[in-house]
């Protein structure tokens, strides 16, 4: 039997110690009408046809289309060495850090990825992990109803629209008032996205100084791989910075798993939720690291928690710092120099769509083609591309428009073909 | 040891780029940062030098028996790591379920996703199962959400959810994000949960019941059917927390226990790594009643392939795509290499290793409760405790002969408390060596006073100051 | 070990009749059972509080614990000196760890909590 080392003697040495007949006996607490007759789960099969099957599958998925999606979630090279020094047993297969001391390389991982997440951002303090960009969110929205006591959200229009509808669910029973707009009076965080959800840039540091002459917070949602060269959420002032941290390093993965990025200013550390990592010494003087804060948390504060995570996406939260540490300060520039560069010379060869961005962008912009982007995205995808994200299907822009992201892995030569494909595809 | 920080030389890289093929572009000075983020210069040597290293200052299932109560440490098959290097699940993009132009180009995944779908709800007696909630707490704050959306639009005004007081602490925390009060329903002195003050509890202000069973006391509930009957009879909601599932595969299901509502921890029963402490995943299931009020959208299956459709009284999104898809990749990839049969023997032999640790312990630490343990046992070290050896000097002790702790102070309930949960996955031998070390602790504190207070001394750092830490507040730059 | 002049709540606060202001505190009771105090927050000067009312927030390392006002009262002051010394309400619990100050208390209130003999059975029948 897969993964279960008991032999026949094991069984019946134990059953001997323990001072019952048969295992069934140890059952024997089940009232008899609640116990399973039968279910449908089918019989075990082999590894190898496990393999087989999953092979199978995965195959009526299309990855060798040459993308141009976006939409908050990006394809970026990932150096080989981050899933060779990442999928290492010792980091894989360990528990939370609860007893630190056999768990400093997770400790020190956290607060180094912390560190990380600070020098990026600009802001003072990270926690280690929350799931995803749009939960982060929905954390920052709450963490920022406790800081100032209102319940009043401002959602720009900048924001993701999917964030925007999980921010609505997970409030749902909240009685916050959640509206769309950028008006900071009475409100406990103005939430902004830089770049905004069709890709463009702004600089809010006068909404920030704005948010804070009417004591409300600024929350600034930013893509990490443009903070190689956008002014960061730290620089604008921002009270609070989440991002999705799936562009550092960690697979496209169908949606999951992510990394919900969360840092704000050093006075805000207490109201913040997440686990967090700081340094201190044992009693021989060694310097070592601990989880700390553990009473803001659900297994200390209960109902009173600032959030009810426990688990949360630290494997990937290694993954990101060990990307950024491969790619290092010159790297994540050149990187997003590149997702820049790329996505300015791919729009400058789309002449006949009309590009929907009025100012400047990093590396995606809306356009609207000539017919309608759903058809001309399946066209495009029997053709190889897959074109970008027709907007109607968020439920934003009209049933022409199409969102297009470029990354440093599309080359001038993929572009152009594809700029000559999408324009007998969107003009025929 | 030094941080990666520490180690940066100006000038060094790992990653270089080819030298751009379009001509550069430029951005207003006032959009940019000032100045480069501040990451680490290093050779990729270097990194690999550091993280292998930091590797080998943790412990992991892979090296070590963690036989820590309520978490189900089961070894986690590298099957299900090759499966997720498949390039047709890593490299999928989310958004190609976003518009219907792409739906035929991913259809392995719809099916993935579909199959894992109903393959958990035939295990638990579920009618519906979503992949969407990313944690199990996040599982059980949307069991939370689809029950006040289903008391809001039955027009009920219900604004409690009642606890076991031994219910792990993202059960009122969840609750309380979705909008509810807590109460808490005692423990009898047997550790199965209070009948009566149940019932004095049970009026009709409470939406939901929120039970786990076996329990966090390692017991099965024996009125778990009259509890959710009551319960169903003053109007209320009931859930089962799916943490313990593991001592009850393929013997019995929450579904046929009146249970409307659960949450899955895959990290647990469904052997997906740990992680550090995530990823993991916590799908929900839920019964007739709660179908309609599903996070959407679902996948569905239409004319020999599969389309999402949203359910009409949806609560939304609680994730942006279909939740931690690599995590269900290797739980569906798990309950297939096991399957009915192999699902049942984890069942059977979880709680056949924890009977035997309790057998091989009672001795010498004291039972929290009589009898009745099924996948995890529970002491006191109250005994020791007396003897100035805390649970807490016993865990620190237990790393020096190379094991992790059992669970500590959890559940509350149980002072000084150690919750062994051995699972499945681990041979006899293993077994026998950690009660011998768990025996010789007891010996040890036994003969003399404080025996523990050094401990550990053979891992790479002593006893940290957290005091410290919680005053100094350095948690990097 | 609990002074004889105050009064005590189930809480395991303490009230202390300074003549023009009510001082509170949590006994050494409490601070033992939470470990080293790291982190306490205060009420804001000016607010009405009502006995019941959580007026402040006690951290240490393991717990997290609700400071209640004992009685009704208008908070007049703050113990600042714990912003950055949380320890003290470790070392002094009734001197110099004390958490705020209140006037316009409502005595009948007063009065009816437990004095200390009350209070120390209370200690023993709950450890």
């Amino acid at each position: 039997m897969a993964y279960l080392p008991a032999t026949d003697d094991d069984r019946v040495q134990m059953l001997d110690t323990i001072g019952v007949a048969s295992v069934e006996a140890l059952f024997a607490g089940i009232p008899e009408h609640l116990r399973l007759n039968a279910w449908t789960v089918p019989p075990g099969i082999s590894e190898m046809a496990v393999r087989a099957r999953l092979a199978a599958m995965a195959a009526r998925n299309a990855v060798h289309q040459v993308s141009f999606l976006g939409g908050g979630v990006y394809d970026h090279f990932i150096p080989a060495a981050v899933d060779e020094l990442t999928r290492r047993g010792e980091f894989l297969t360990a528990y939370t850090p609860y007893q630190p001391e056999c768990a400093q390389g997770t400790l020190q991982a956290t607060y180094e990825y912390q560190s990380a997440v600070c020098r990026l951002t600009g802001m003072e303090v990270a926690n280690a992990s929350l799931y995803d960009g749009g939960t982060a969110v929905f954390e920052a929205a709450t963490m920022s109803v406790r800081l100032t006591g209102r319940r009043r959200i401002v959602c720009h229009d900048s924001l993701n629209p999917t964030y925007r509808r999980m921010l609505d669910t997970h409030a749902a029973n909240l009685r916050l008032e959640i509206v769309d707009g950028e008006a900071p009076d009475n409100a406990a965080c103005v939430i902004v996205q830089n770049p905004g959800f069709l890709g463009d840039i702004r600089d809010f540091s006068e909404l920030a100084t704005r948010c804070h002459a009417e004591k409300a917070l600024l929350t600034v949602v930013f893509y990490p791989i443009s903070l190689g060269l956008l002014k960061s959420p730290g620089e604008m002032g921002a009270d609070i910075a989440v991002a999705e941290g799936q562009s550092l390093g960690l697979p496209l993965a169908f949606g999951g798993p992510y990394l919900g990025i969360m840092a704000t200013r050093k006075a805000c550390i207490r109201k913040m939720p997440g686990r967090i990592a700081a340094a201190t010494r044992d009693a021989q003087g060694r310097r070592g690291f601990v989880l700390t804060l553990q009473a803001r948390e659900q297994h200390i504060r209960r109902e009173k928690a600032m959030s009810n995570i426990c688990s949360n996406e630290a494997w990937c939260a290694l993954r990101a710092l060990v990307y950024l540490s491969l790619l290092g300060k010159e790297g994540l520039r050149e990187a997003a120099l590149q997702c820049h560069a790329k996505a300015e010379y791919l729009k400058s060869r789309l002449g006949f769509a009309r590009v929907l961005n009025t100012g400047p962008i990093f590396n995606e912009f809306a356009v609207r083609l000539p017919r309608d982007a759903s058809s001309v995205a399946a066209a495009m995808a029997a053709r190889g591309y897959f074109a970008g994200l027709p907007l109607s299907a968020c439920g934003m822009g009209e049933a022409h428009d199409l969102l297009i992201a470029v990354t440093e892995k599309r080359t001038r030569e993929e572009m152009d073909a594809f700029a000559t494909a999408l324009e007998q595809a969107s003009c025929n | 040891m030094q941080l990666i920080f520490e180690k940066s030389r100006p000038g060094r890289r790992a990653v270089t780029w080819d030298m751009p093929d379009v001509p550069s572009a430029t951005l207003p000075p006032d959009l940019c940062r000032s100045a480069p983020a501040e990451l680490p210069e290093l050779s990729e040597l270097d990194v690999v030098r550091h993280f292998t290293t930091l590797s080998r200052r943790n412990v992991g299932v892979d090296t070590t028996f963690y036989p820590l109560g309520s978490c189900t440490m089961k070894y986690n098959p590298k099957m299900a790591d090759a499966v997720c290097d498949e390039p047709g699940f890593a490299r999928l993009h989310p958004h190609l379920a976003t518009s219907e132009a792409y739906w035929p180009y991913c259809q392995g995944a719809f099916e993935l996703i579909f199959e894992t779908e109903r393959l958990l709800a035939e295990i638990t007696g579920m009618k519906q199962v979503t992949l969407q909630p990313i944690a199990g707490a996040h599982g059980e704050l949307t069991g939370a959400l689809l029950t006040a959306a289903y008391h809001r639009d039955m027009g009920n005004v219900k604004d409690t959810v009642l606890v076991p007081d031994s219910a792990h602490g993202t059960n009122p925390a969840s609750a309380a994000i979705a909008g509810y009060q807590v109460k808490q329903v005692p423990s009898g002195p047997d550790g199965t949960l209070d009948l009566d003050a149940f019932k004095a509890a049970l009026d009709d202000s409470v939406a939901l019941v929120m039970l786990t069973c076996p329990n966090t006391h390692g017991l099965f509930e024996p009125a778990v059917e009259q509890i959710t009957a009551l319960a169903h009879e003053a109007g209320a909601l009931t859930y089962y927390d799916g943490a313990n599932l593991n001592a009850i595969l393929g013997q019995c299901r929450p579904g046929d226990l009146g249970f409307d509502v659960m949450h899955f921890n895959l990290h647990k029963t469904f052997a997906t790594p740990h992680g550090m402490g995530g990823p993991g995943a916590g799908p929900v299931g839920v019964g007739e009643r709660l179908a309609l009020y599903l996070p959407g959208p679902r996948v569905v299956s239409f004319r020999g392939g599969y389309r999402l459709a949203t359910p009409d009284k949806s609560i939304g999104r609680v994730a942006a795509f279909f939740g931690n898809f690599l995590v269900a990749v290797r739980a569906y990839a798990y309950i297939l290499h096991l399957g009915g049969d192999g699902l049942k023997e984890v069942a059977r032999h979880a709680v056949l290793n924890a009977n035997y640790v309790f057998a091989r312990l009672r001795q010498a630490y004291q039972p929290a409760f009589p009898a009745g343990f099924m996948h995890e046992c529970v002491f006191s070290a109250a005994k020791q405790a007396q003897r100035g050896a805390r649970a807490l000097d016993i865990a620190k002790a237990l790393l020096d002969y190379g094991f992790h702790a059992p669970t500590v102070y959890f559940p509350l309930t149980v002072e000084e408390s150690l919750m062994i949960e051995p699972t499945e996955t681990e041979s006899k031998e293993t077994l026998d060596a950690f009660c011998a070390a768990m025996l010789e602790i007891a010996a040890a504190v036994a003969q003399k006073e404080h025996a523990l207070d050094h401990a550990p001394e053979t891992t790479p750092v002593g006893r940290l100051d957290e005091v410290r830490a919680a005053r100094e507040l350095d948690c990097g730059c | 070990m609990y002074p004889e002049h105050l009064k005590y709540t189930r809480d395991h606060e303490w009230l202390r009749d300074d003549g023009d202001v009510f001082v509170v505190g949590i006994t050494d009771h409490a601070a033992e059972l939470l470990g080293d105090v790291t982190y306490v927050e205060l009420p804001q000067t000016g607010t009405i509080v009502r006995q019941g009312d959580e007026a402040a927030v006690v951290e240490s390392v393991k717990a997290a614990s609700d400071v209640f006002a004992p009685v009704g009262g208008r908070i007049v002051a703050v113990n600042t000196a714990l912003e950055g010394r949380p320890e003290l309400v470790n070392e002094s619990p009734y001197r110099d760890g004390w958490f705020f100050k209140l006037e316009d208390v409502n005595t009948i209130e007063v009065d009816a909590l437990m004095d200390v003999a009350a209070y120390r059975r209370y200690v023993a029948e709950n450890v």
